[in-house]
């Protein structure tokens, strides 16, 4: 009996001090917050090794790019608890910062040694900034990004469509280079036959819910010389939303998306491009650099077929920042475990591993190799992209001011409701109207 | 008769059955009440109380630091003065009166057949329900499929019978569509719910004064008019209430079929709150939106019901 009793009590010591050792293991866990999208597998992939190295478990939360806004602020207002590290839009930074959601990461950058000069300053300043210019970081640039172009580069190539092109315009048929250029050729695409079916000039962004036609528009109006706010004067915003600049570059999209879009593209962000690109429906797709890749890599329209190009360009040449920085969330438990991330996720060899495996590098150690520009068919144009690009507002009211431009650009572009003017008139009262509520004027 | 506490005393444990006996028949109702009292107060009438309050604050749920300031009845004079709403508005009595008016044409007319018996006569009232079984979210997003231009069902029906070109026309990008669009898809889901009502009146009417009038020779249409529709009345005035106050407050389907768009054509007034509220995060002025919302549909529905108590009483 008393040997059974010793048994039964060796038996309970093993089983608690097993349970024991399985608790602490259970605890190392971490969960990344962030879209579902091509380079978020990359990411899970490349987090292998970081669970191989430090023994702890990551666990991903990926919010399709419709709800991806929705989901995650709500999450943050509500200081929930689910996200430890966040790969948030550029936008959020301003208020994420101002109402503390993320950890400000200079002291650790510090500590460990990671500095933003390692780091293409586009990205530093669009993603880790706040207030912007200023070295006050709250992230690390974890994925460059930006507009570009693909474009059919198997019909550019037929002799046929060619000689048609060079017969209506006098010029040989190339990626464009200018608005314009890529006007002439949507317009020359526009319901052509190719193949037995009909496809269409080009594809732009005119979702309305979140933030698509926002994000289109807006690399046709920095070209033109739309400009937020009076450089000298910040937050004055008369004559330079609505300039006549701005005017003409609303009125060009519009007249983009009348002319050479295919039918029932009146709401149609990311994904739409991606299938409309896919199905061999369009000839030249606008969208953000993380899909080519996976399109370069698509067994129908990929490799040979594809070419890409850099967003045009008017009397200026810009192009609209996509991207994320990462950053630790202040209310997660495991904030040590978070900046271990962070810390491993900056190591110039991570960096180059998470190129290879399909993410966007900031990392100089990555873009500033002399193989970069040749590593993939886009990585050029990537690199051109990054030196020109423009974000939009990511003021602590980030979110009015993104609604508020989504219903003008929407109501004009898509809608018909008024002149272009008016859209932008209209669009300088509501900001003023938010930056006034906001006590910034 | 026993009371209460008498009929408590011969079910329950003895101690408690002690305790109850002592008890008022008013005090036992008020102790089997109270825990629904309770739940009601909590999630029903303190939430009520609260957007009240914020109403009239500057309260942002974004910024739960930011210093709170009463600003008086401003957001309900920025919310009544501001054109936008005003249009949500329109929007919204477009898309209901719309929905409404053709669901109880369709959905009377409908129940009027299915009331009369005929082969796979229940087969039919089964396919018949089952739009109002899907989810509005599911419906929303196949609509959106089935709108689509270039491959979109309805486009190459419409085309089949006009001869027209089947991607010549959009449904939920054009502005002069898209609000007929949404009043298609409510009526194709909702109809159902309207016929099923409304055969719940006509069963309800017994076969003894069709008999009587039928003795008094009066033809198939009089007896439509003097018998049918007044009997049936109460039931459609109550399914017209039930789809008013669905479709007054409807959020899903809209949001999921146009976003609102294009532009802001169908932009309803649920669609307005959800975005002053959670994606602009202005809680003060999207709780005093609220409100005005609650207060019209309730003062709408208070008087409905009046109407329609005149009509039962009829």
């Amino acid at each position: 009996m008393i040997r059974m009793m010793h048994a039964l009590g060796a038996s309970a010591v093993a089983v608690a001090s097993f349970l024991g050792a399985q608790a602490p293991a259970e605890a190392k866990q971490l969960t990344l917050c962030w879209a579902a999208w091509d380079p978020a597998n990359a990411l899970v992939e490349l987090g292998k090794d970081f669970t191989t190295k430090t023994g702890i478990e990551m666990k991903y939360e990926f919010v399709p790019w419709t709800s991806y806004a929705d989901r995650f602020l709500n999450e943050l207002n509500s200081k929930g608890k689910l996200c430890d590290l966040i790969i948030g839009d550029s936008q959020w930074i301003g208020g994420a910062a101002e109402n503390g959601h993320y950890v400000k990461l200079n002291d650790f950058f510090k500590k460990e040694g990671i500095t933003m000069d390692d780091f293409m300053p586009a990205t530093v300043v669009g993603y880790s900034e706040w207030p912007k210019n200023t070295p006050n970081y709250w992230a690390l640039p974890a994925m460059g990004d930006a507009i570009g172009w693909t474009y059919r580069k198997d019909w550019f190539a037929r002799p046929e469509i060619q000689a048609d092109f060079k017969k209506k315009y006098n010029h040989d048929l190339a990626p464009p280079q200018t608005w314009d250029q890529l006007k002439e050729i949507a317009e020359f695409f526009q319901g052509r036959e190719i193949d037995g079916k009909k496809v269409y000039g080009a594809y732009i962004y005119t979702e309305r819910g979140s933030e698509g036609i926002t994000m289109g528009v807006t690399n046709a109006l920095y070209d033109w010389g739309f400009q937020y706010d009076n450089p000298n004067k910040p937050y004055e915003m008369e004559g330079f939303v609505n300039s006549p600049e701005a005017v003409k570059a609303l009125e060009f999209y519009k007249s983009l998306y009348k002319c050479c879009t295919a039918p029932g593209m009146s709401n149609a962000y990311m994904s739409e491009g991606l299938d409309a690109f896919k199905s061999g429906q369009v000839a030249m797709q606008m969208n953000f650099f993380a899909f080519f890749p996976g399109l370069y890599k698509d067994p129908n329209v990929g490799g040979d077929k594809i070419g890409f190009f850099v967003n045009p360009k008017e009397k200026y040449h810009y192009t609209q920042l996509g991207g994320q920085g990462i950053s630790v969330v202040s209310y997660s438990p495991n904030r040590d475990d978070a900046l271990a991330y962070i810390k491993w996720f900056a190591q110039p060899d991570i960096q180059k591993k998470w190129w290879a495996l399909g993410g966007y590098s900031c990392h100089k150690a990555v873009l500033n190799d002399p193989g970069f520009a040749k590593s993939a068919p886009f990585a050029a144009d990537f690199l051109k992209s990054m030196d020109i690009v423009k974000d939009f507002w990511a003021e602590p009211a980030y979110a009015e001011l993104l609604l508020d431009m989504q219903k003008r650009v929407h109501d004009y572009v898509v809608a018909d409701k008024g002149t272009a003017k008016e859209a932008l008139d209209l669009l300088v009262k509501d900001w003023q109207k938010v930056f006034k509520e906001e006590g910034k004027i | 008769m026993s009371t209460l506490a008498e009929r408590a005393d011969a079910r329950a444990p003895r101690r408690l059955a002690f305790r109850l006996s002592t008890m008022s028949d008013r005090a036992i109702a008020w102790l089997f009440i109270t825990p629904s009292v309770l739940l009601l107060l909590a999630i029903n009438i303190f939430p009520l109380l609260w957007t009240i309050q914020l109403s009239f604050t500057n309260y942002r749920a974004n910024r739960p630091n930011a210093p709170l300031r009463y600003v008086g009845l401003d957001n309900y004079r920025d919310i009544l003065s501001d054109p936008d709403v005003w249009h949500a508005m329109q929007a919204t009595a477009h898309f209901v009166l719309w929905s409404i008016g053709l669901e109880m044409l369709i959905g009377f007319g409908l129940a009027l057949l299915i009331n009369r018996r005929f082969r796979a006569h229940s087969f039919w009232t089964t396919m018949i329900l089952l739009p109002m079984m899907l989810s509005p979210a599911v419906v929303g997003n196949f609509w959106t499929f089935l709108l689509q231009p270039q491959i979109g069902l309805f486009n190459s029906v419409v085309a089949f019978f006009t001869g027209a070109d089947p991607s010549s026309f959009q449904m939920i990008g054009d502005v002069a569509l898209a609000p007929w669009a949404i009043v298609m898809v409510d009526v194709w889901m909702w109809t159902p719910y309207v016929m099923l009502i409304c055969l719940a009146g006509l069963r309800s009417i017994p076969d003894y004064i069709y008999e009587a009038a039928e003795v008094d020779r009066a033809s198939r249409w009089r007896q439509f008019w003097s018998i049918t529709l007044p009997m049936v009345m109460p039931f459609l005035m109550l399914a017209i209430l039930f789809r008013a106050i669905e479709n007054f407050k409807m959020f899903d389907m809209v949001n999921l079929l146009t976003s609102g768009g294009p532009g802001s054509t169908t932009e309803v007034a649920s669609i307005t709150l959800k975005r002053e509220a959670f994606e602009k995060w202005r809680t003060g002025y999207s709780s005093a939106l609220a409100i005005i919302l609650f207060v019209t549909v309730f003062g709408a529905a208070n008087i409905y019901v009046r109407v329609l108590d005149r009509v039962k009483q009829r």
